[in-house]
């Protein structure tokens, strides 16, 4: 699998070409060229900011289709707790539970059971970790992805502790064979996910080295045929009861709910890109040191603001508050056998994607043409060369995938030079006509 | 060829929300160069400590960083009160910042001795009323 396989696509009968998506974009990874919006694979870190914005939804997320249950013997529901954000007036995860049943799956398995599990784990890690302090939450794929390619000092502060969603996928599927006796590969382990990110964290996993999640559906996609069998199956007697999470498993849903679970003061919870961003740069300059961890979200809110939930995030995080409320604190423990399956077994790699030359040499001479030609330009950073700056279009032009008269500006000023030209020899023509 | 490239940068004295962003266009840059990340981190520290105490003690300054593919020479010069005992200034935990400026978190003392550590060579030629100017060098 291509290691920077993303899940962000673009329908290009959709786009218009306009500069919305290139603007939001935090890695600048898209161009418009040719009147239609371009992603560069290997920049893209599937944060979903361009599906977010894009007024005429043509960016969408790849992900898979209810049919895929058919493809297995048994299958398994991972629910994400940001989907328990998602519904009016819920007394109870139960009927949510028993909803994704009557959908079709054999069994569920909260992600968040695992969750409270990752937080057990991670709370002694971090503990037992002082030289790696502030270490960084790795749960979102969209901030582990961004730290990849553009911030290889954070790679050695990364909690190397598995996303709830995978250590939840190695438990269920355990759980799964034992129960059914199956072969792994006639079990399918689904899970129900608030964003594209976690789409390619299957597909290309980072820190691991394969998923055990087999399908990722949208909580946008099957949200109707979930509430009509949550409906269905809401006033029933013999409600199963299959939760295995209290509240901390829940609060990982929305932002500082990770943080929560370590039960320390000492911690940062930062969420939106931008945020994300802004915190990591000031990580790399060593700005805070007095923190042990720092929790990140790509999303404002956190999983909540997923762009494939429906609810508004911030909603969906009051409703979570609510439904917790009456729950235990946690219900899950780590036992010996269950951590042995939470940690990262890969190192993840730096990937200089931004590089723009082969070799020092190259690239000094490469940035020393970027700021000429950023001299050149208006700075106005208007977006109609397809490139979301002047500075982007330059190296753009530098790598060799632009040209300066795409600038409309540029070109304005080489068309009256033009222009200019030719009325001069026109009228040197008629000077000389007369004779 | 020219196997080097000169940035220069102003440093605003008036408004301390801006510090840092000479440093981290440097940091970009050296990125986009292909540096190493650990020489990349001992550029952005040693700067943004050069930086901040411009626009904390000395209203502001020019930054010329020079990058050549052996070493990376940053110049930090100010018109500033210029430094009374260098040697002083130069030990871990002696400040001056005044108090509003620590309540934002500086004022440890560690910015000089931080630059000292992560650079290969440093130099600070000041003198007082006129002006001080620090020269760092991180070799590649
Ligand atoms: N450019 C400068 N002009 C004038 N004085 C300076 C300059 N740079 C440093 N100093 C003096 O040297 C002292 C020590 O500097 P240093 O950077 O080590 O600590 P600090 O800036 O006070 O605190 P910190 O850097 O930890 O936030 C400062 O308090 C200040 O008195
Ligand atoms: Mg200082």
């Amino acid at each position: 699998m291509d290691k920077f396989f993303n899940a962000v696509r673009l329908d290009e009968s959709l786009c218009k070409g306009c500069i919305n998506c290139i603007k939001r974009c935090p890695t600048e990874a898209i161009r418009v060229r040719n009147g239609k919006a371009v992603i560069t694979k290997k920049f893209c870190i599937d944060c979903g900011e361009c599906i977010r914005i894009c007024p005429h939804h043509a960016k969408l997320a790849y992900h898979d289709q209810i049919e895929i249950l058919e493809q297995y013997e048994y299958t398994v529901a991972l629910p994400a707790p940001s989907l328990y954000g998602q519904f009016n007036n819920l007394e109870d995860v139960n009927i949510i539970l028993n909803g994704l049943k009557c959908l079709g799956f054999d069994d569920v398995y909260e992600v968040s059971g695992a969750a409270e599990l990752v937080s057990d784990m991670s709370r002694k890690y971090v503990a037992e970790h002082m030289e790696q302090w502030p270490i960084i939450s790795s749960a979102c794929p969209s901030v582990v992805r961004l730290i990849r390619v553009r911030f290889p000092n954070l790679i050695d502060y990364l909690l190397p502790i598995k996303a709830p969603i995978d250590l939840a996928a190695s438990l269920a599927r355990e759980k799964a064979m034992k129960l059914t006796g199956l072969p792994s590969e006639k079990i399918g382990i689904i899970f129900i996910s608030p964003c594209p990110a976690k789409v390619s964290a299957v597909k290309t996993p980072l820190g691991i080295d394969k998923s055990e999640v087999d399908g990722v559906l949208s909580i946008k996609d099957i949200y109707p045929r979930l509430v009509s069998c949550m409906n269905a199956v809401e006033n029933r007697e013999d409600l199963e009861d299959l939760t295995i999470s209290g509240k901390i498993g829940i609060s990982w849903g929305g932002t500082g709910g990770e943080a929560d679970g370590l039960l320390t003061d000492s911690y940062l919870a930062a969420d939106g890109i931008e945020n994300v961003i802004r915190v990591l740069e000031d990580l790399e300059d060593q700005k805070f040191t007095k923190l042990q961890f720092i929790e990140l979200n790509a999303c404002h809110g956190g999983c909540v603001g997923g762009v494939l939930t429906v609810e508004n995030p911030f909603v969906a995080k009051v409703k979570l508050k609510r439904l917790r409320k009456y729950m235990p604190v946690a219900r899950k423990h780590i036992t010996s056998a269950e951590a042995f399956h939470g940690f990262w077994t890969e190192q993840v790699e730096y990937e200089p994607v931004f590089k723009l030359g082969e070799d020092m040499i190259e690239s000094i001479a490469m940035i020393a043409k970027v700021e000429e030609l950023c001299q050149k330009f208006p700075g106005l950073d208007c977006g109609s060369c397809g490139a979301p700056t002047c500075k982007a279009l330059a190296e753009d032009v530098v790598r060799g995938v632009a040209n300066e008269n795409d600038c409309i500006h540029l070109f304005r000023q080489y068309i009256h030079k033009i222009s200019d030209e030719i009325s001069m020899l026109d009228k040197t023509g008629r000077i000389q006509n007369p004779e | 060829m020219i196997n080097y490239i000169t940035l220069t940068y102003q440093v605003s004295g008036d408004d301390f929300t801006r510090a840092g962003e000479a440093s981290s266009d440097v940091k970009s840059k050296l990125k986009q160069m292909g540096v190493s990340p650990e020489m990349v981190r001992k550029v952005a520290i040693s700067m943004y400590e050069g930086e901040i105490n411009m626009v904390i003690h000395a209203h502001g300054g020019i930054i010329k960083v020079t990058i050549s593919p052996h070493e990376i020479l940053m110049v930090l010069e100010d018109q500033g009160p210029g430094i009374p005992d260098v040697e002083k200034a130069m030990q871990a935990g002696y400040s001056t910042a005044p108090e509003n400026i620590r309540s934002l978190g500086f004022g440890a003392g560690m910015g000089l001795p931080n630059m000292k550590k992560y650079t290969d060579e440093m130099d600070i030629k000041t003198k007082i009323g006129v002006g001080t100017t620090v020269t760092m060098k991180v070799k590649l």
